[in-house]
């Protein structure tokens, strides 16, 4: 097998806590929003990272890319650790590893034109030069299905669904080969989502992307996936093949947030196991199996109360972090 | 069968938009029913009218910019809600008919406790006591399945997850026991767990309070689950009503069956989804004829030129749809 693109090691990243009045008084404990997640994505491959809010899965994405700086942990990539390098060297890879926002209103400058939106990245990295540049802009409209007649249009004249392909235009304008992406569809319209979703899908095989595709939704998540990761307050929880994990989930959170995905089929057998109360606060996350107050594994017992489980190879390819993991679960049972 | 609760004939809701681009036909001539006890679900995109038109039943549009034009029809237990008072309309809103809205950080208000924010209604409308609405709040938290209400009845709106405001919401809607709770995309903002809960919390009340739901949600997943019934909408109109299994089993309206084949499911083989071309268009300028014809595989020179009415499938199914009269023409899409 060939060597992975990208190779996440034990990430941590801690947010100071708060102080109170006046930052007198002694500090609140950090928030540990990343808290050891480790993960490979091989070449031209899609890692799904699901979680629900709060779990950390963005949190994740900064980091690996230096949006935010992480607390601890190695980022290899094309052989070097992005998390040692030097501003020159960081630049040099940034060109490489590149990210789609969740929010394509918010992430697109309001007074900048398509054209100048996507001109931009291809100046700054000497991509090309007078014509040139115009000449790639267009191809760039062209391969994220956009009309030219769009060049000269600001994002306010954009649908929801045009404004997200001319970010993912401008996230390819400088031929990164690996993509972040942010919960890219979580925003449009159903009609509009499996658009962008065929679109990242088909940008992939054109040019051997590699991407971490992040998403509270794990339906949308199946339909771009290779391999998916959950996490839950920090941690994965289990990792696996897709079409394992969907069918043979071990963690009691996976089956759970499988059932919970409403099925539009009324005829569809319901076997919703609807877990009880919220995620707890990442500052202070229970001992034991941080799932354990909503686990709705029957088998639950002392030791999930004490005793962390481990991340654990539980079938080919597929780990999970849980006491029973050995065990296959049935979704929704 | 059973008279139905509430009736809207003929809405049509319009906005003068800025800078003289034109009216915005938002609701154009929506009709449906709702009958007691029953889970209506109103689907559709951003853009379909599906939340002017619940908005419209509360007369809760602003005006200006917005109006909801004469001929238009909205009958609850016999009375056009859209003649009354003020004073009237105010009896009957929040009271008989009650409102969950999305958001439940921006519908709620910041400065206010929730027992507050809950009492407000049972003082208006039922002449409680501040102390016995209080009471009534905590009783209202408790149904919606609150952990701690007896304290959680002083807390902020911020003090609260995304799922406990929203339960907060419903506690409101529901403290005068309306005959009508309108769900504005309940469930949108919140996380996949919590929405299995707040989905099961609304299903749970309604067998037990007995009041008509009309669920208003983009999501065919959450209708598929809770709804006895469908109304599809696009650009402004009804484009599709039947009962759900009915709908789900045998879509007649393309658009129904695009949106149907675009949602990612995860109980099925992961197989390229089908996209609907284009995007919803504007409601300035609706498409002449068959308002989903510049989207739809099969549309052909009537679709064009010629607006379908609602036509009748049989079994209580209609569709705004010329294939309804011309079913061969399924056989050859574009």
């Amino acid at each position: 097998m060939t060597a992975p693109l990208v190779d996440v090691r034990d990430l941590v990243k801690h947010f100071p806590g708060e102080r109170a009045f006046l930052g007198l008084g002694a500090a609140k404990p950090p928030v540990r929003a990343v808290d050891g997640v480790s993960f490979t994505i091989r070449e031209g491959t899609t890692l799904g990272l699901v979680g629900e809010s709060g779990s950390g899965k963005s949190t994740v994405a900064r980091t690996l890319l230096r949006l935010i700086e992480p607390t601890a942990g190695a980022v290899l990539f094309e052989g070097a650790d992005v998390l040692r390098l030097g501003r020159t060297e960081l630049r040099a890879v940034r060109r490489k590893m590149q990210i789609v926002f969740q929010d394509p209103y918010g992430s697109l400058n309001p007074r900048m034109t398509v054209r100048a939106t996507l001109r931009e990245p291809i100046v700054i990295h000497k991509l090309a030069a007078g014509d040139k540049i115009d000449a790639r802009v267009r191809t760039l409209l062209d391969e994220v299905g956009l009309d030219a007649q769009y060049a000269d249009a600001y994002p306010h004249e954009l649908s929801g669904g045009q404004r997200q392909r001319v970010g993912i235009a401008r996230a390819l304008s400088v031929e990164p080969r690996f993509i972040v992406c942010d919960e890219p569809v979580s925003a449009l319209d159903v009609s509009v989502q499996a658009q962008v979703l065929n679109l990242l899908a088909e940008l992939q095989r054109r040019h051997r992307l590699t991407y971490l595709f992040i998403a509270h939704d794990l339906a949308v998540v199946k339909h771009i996936a290779d391999e998916v990761a959950v996490m839950y307050l920090g941690k994965i929880v289990e990792r696996g093949p897709a079409e394992v994990l969907y069918h043979a989930p071990r963690h009691p959170y996976t089956a759970s947030l499988l059932s919970a995905v409403p099925v539009p089929d009324p005829a569809a057998p319901s076997r919703r196991i609807v877990l009880q109360g919220d995620v707890p606060s990442p500052t202070n996350p229970p001992p034991g199996c941080p799932f354990h107050p909503r686990c709705p594994h029957p088998k639950k017992n002392e030791r999930c109360r004490t005793e962390p489980p481990a991340l654990v190879e539980v079938a080919a390819g597929q780990i999970a972090a849980c006491h029973f993991a050995q065990e296959p679960m049935t979704p929704g049972v | 069968m059973t008279e139905p609760l509430l009736r809207v004939r003929d809405l049509r809701t319009y906005f003068v938009t800025e800078r003289g681009s034109g009216t915005a036909r938002a609701v154009d001539g929506v009709s449906f029913e709702l009958y007691p006890g029953e889970t209506l679900g109103i689907v559709g995109e951003s853009g379909s009218g599906k939340t002017v038109t619940s908005l419209s039943v509360l007369r809760l549009i602003p005006e200006p910019p917005g109006h909801i034009r004469p001929g238009s029809y909205i009958e609850f237990e016999g009375r056009n809600l859209l003649t009354l008072s003020p004073p009237e309309l105010r009896a009957i809103r929040g009271n008989q008919i009650a409102m969950v809205f999305q958001e439940p950080m921006t519908s709620l208000n910041p400065v206010f406790t929730v027992g507050d924010q809950i009492a407000e209604a049972a003082i208006i409308h039922q002449g409680l006591s501040r102390r016995a609405a209080r009471a009534r709040a905590i009783e209202m938290l408790t149904l919606v399945g609150m952990p701690d209400p007896a304290g959680r009845v002083d807390h902020y709106p911020h003090q609260l997850s995304g799922g406990m405001r929203q339960r907060v919401m419903i506690a409101m809607a529901l403290v005068c026991h309306p005959k009508v709770l309108i769900a504005d995309e309940p469930t949108t903002a919140l996380d996949v767990t919590i929405q299995a809960q707040i989905l099961e919390l609304l299903e749970r009340l309604q067998r037990e309070l007995g009041m008509a739901i009309m669920l208003i949600t983009h999501d065919l997943g959450v209708v598929a689950g809770t709804a006895d019934r469908v109304v599809v909408m696009y650009a402004g109109q009804v484009v599709e009503t039947a009962t759900t299994p009915e709908l789900f089993a045998r879509p007649r309206h393309p658009y129904t069956e695009g949106l149907l084949a675009a949602v990612p499911r995860v109980d099925t083989p992961r197989e390229q989804l089908r996209a609907i071309p284009g995007s919803v268009p504007a409601a300035t300028k609706w498409p002449a004829g068959c308002r989903f014809h510049p989207r739809c595989p099969y549309a052909w020179d009537k679709c064009r030129t010629s607006e379908p009415p609602l036509l009748d499938a049989g079994a209580g199914h209609q569709a705004r749809c010329w294939l309804v009269a011309e079913p061969a023409r399924r056989s050859n899409p574009k």
